[in-house]
């Protein structure tokens, strides 16, 4: 698994990425209400704005960390938002996207990084 | 970390013992949320929360002509306003505009007590002290906390304190000696729900803080749930739902004016104010109730059936006692009616909604039965 410091995270299977907001993200939003993920067959470039994420205060935008198409939204999330809080890293991923450029993954952090970075927070 | 420019209410320590989340609110460093804004919310609304609102602003406006200074510049008549009780009301520019939104109460024959806005607070205490004459002081009382506790085990909670509490109704006020000290104390709120706010000595705070919370039917309740409840309770925040533009009548606040000062036509801004009460305003704040898709917040438009925009909305969210999302916003009054069906457009997308009455929620408010 690869983070950002948008506190996305993205899982590489072949050249379809999972991708959510982080622990981190979740319980900083608190309680997530509604979720607004995207259509299958959208293309976004990396740091696009793709789904936004709202708690009860606010609305939040989370962007792609990596181009590509989006293959399946978390459908799921419209009926039961409060997934991303319960399992923001498992049940409650955002999209699947095919991947444009694999190599983007590389400039991602990975686990010690993040939770290096959050230390810095 | 705290932001340096931020004031600190004296409760801040006790609010980062507490685990607070700390947010900056009306320039001061808040607890938005210790356990979670949905938890706290229905918290309060099935026992009772407790608020830290010490950045509220508090005064005192003293003298032989403090009343009818003060009424210069609200709507409301304080001169007949008895002893013992306090009213809502708006503090009014030259165009009728409100400047903020106040309580003031008489709890002693001492003049009022106020309780302003704390992010108006500078300006309205700098208006009055520019606009006040004759026999008239207003004191600030910095050196003041407020604590408000809020919620249908409010009463049992702080009866057991002080049993002369049971006694209050709704807006009595009074200062009482409780937990030992000078206290200005109402049976009064913001979240829709019976309960007090006690102005406490600044020194007091903490101790008096800790005491209340040690009843196992009390939670601290940050800012987060506390706008989601004023919002169901169909109550508007200055700078948001009502500011400096907005007329009492638009504001759908026309209960704040007395019949008695309508009829002198005594007060900032009555001209336009008894204007719009007799051919209407222009535009008016309305409830509405968002059917479908992502809550509609402050800044999103609010579109007719055939989708031209006519307004905007001034606050929304999620209701977690309703279990869907609500609104308030401006329409012109054409399309204020009840079950008038609107749209609101969240980043693009319409959705349909449908204008309710306020508030969205019953209020609870503790009203002594007629004498």
């Amino acid at each position: 698994m690869h983070f950002t410091s948008d506190h996305e995270w993205v899982r590489l299977d072949g050249d379809i990425a999972t991708v959510g907001i982080t622990k981190h993200a979740a319980d900083q939003l608190g309680d997530v209400v509604f979720v607004e993920t995207p259509e299958a067959g959208k293309t976004f470039g990396k740091g696009d704005s793709f789904a936004v994420v709202e708690s009860v205060k606010a609305a939040s935008d989370v962007y792609a960390p990596v181009s590509g198409e989006v293959v399946e939204g978390n459908a799921a999330l419209a009926s039961a938002p409060e997934t991303v809080n319960a399992d923001p890293e498992g049940e409650g991923w955002f999209a699947k996207i095919k991947v444009s450029d694999a190599s983007q993954i590389d400039g991602l952090m990975d686990r010690a990084g993040y939770d290096a970075f959050l230390a810095t927070l | 970390m705290t932001d340096p420019t931020l004031k600190t209410t004296v409760l801040n320590a006790a609010h980062r013992a507490l685990g607070a989340r700390m947010v900056g609110f009306g320039g001061y460093d808040m607890p938005v949320q210790y356990e979670g804004v949905l938890a706290e919310h229905r918290w309060t609304r099935e026992h009772a929360g407790l608020f830290d609102v010490s950045h509220m602003g508090q005064a005192r406006l003293t003298g032989a002509d403090a009343i009818a200074q003060f009424q210069r510049f609200v709507p409301g008549d304080y001169a007949a306003l008895k002893a013992g009780r306090q009213k809502y009301s708006l503090l009014l520019n030259e165009s009728g505009g409100i400047i903020d939104d106040l309580m003031a109460g008489k709890p002693d024959h001492g003049g009022l007590y106020i309780v302003v806005n704390a992010g108006n607070k500078d300006e309205d205490f700098a208006f009055w002290r520019a606009h006040l004459s004759g026999d008239a002081t207003l004191t600030v009382l910095d050196d003041r906390a407020l604590i408000a506790i809020q919620g249908p085990e409010a009463a049992e909670v702080m009866v057991a304190h002080e049993p002369v509490l049971a006694e209050f109704g709704f807006m009595d006020c009074a200062r009482l000696m409780l937990f030992g000290v000078d206290c200005y104390v109402s049976r009064s709120g913001y979240t829709g729900e019976d309960g007090y706010e006690i102005s406490v000595p600044a020194a007091e705070a903490e101790r008096i803080w800790n005491t209340i919370l040690q009843d196992a039917r009390v939670k601290p309740i940050g800012l987060g749930a506390r706008d989601s409840l004023r919002l169901e309770a169909g109550l508007p925040l200055h700078g948001h739902d009502i500011d400096a533009t907005t007329s009492p009548v638009e504001g759908a606040l026309t209960f704040a004016l007395s019949k008695s000062r309508k009829d002198a036509a005594d007060f900032n801004g009555a001209g336009r104010i008894l204007k719009e009460l007799a051919e209407g305003p222009s535009r008016v704040r309305v409830g509405l109730s968002v059917k479908e898709g992502a809550p509609a917040r402050e800044g999103a438009e609010i579109a007719d059936a055939d989708g031209t925009v006519i307004g905007v909305v001034t606050s929304g969210g999620p209701s977690p006692t309703l279990g869907r999302n609500i609104a308030m916003g401006y329409v012109p009054p054409s399309h204020a009616a009840l079950g008038t069906n609107l749209k609101v457009i969240v980043r693009g997308r319409a959705s349909a909604c449908e204008v309710i009455d306020m508030p969205f929620v019953a209020q609870r408010y503790h009203r002594k039965p007629a004498a």
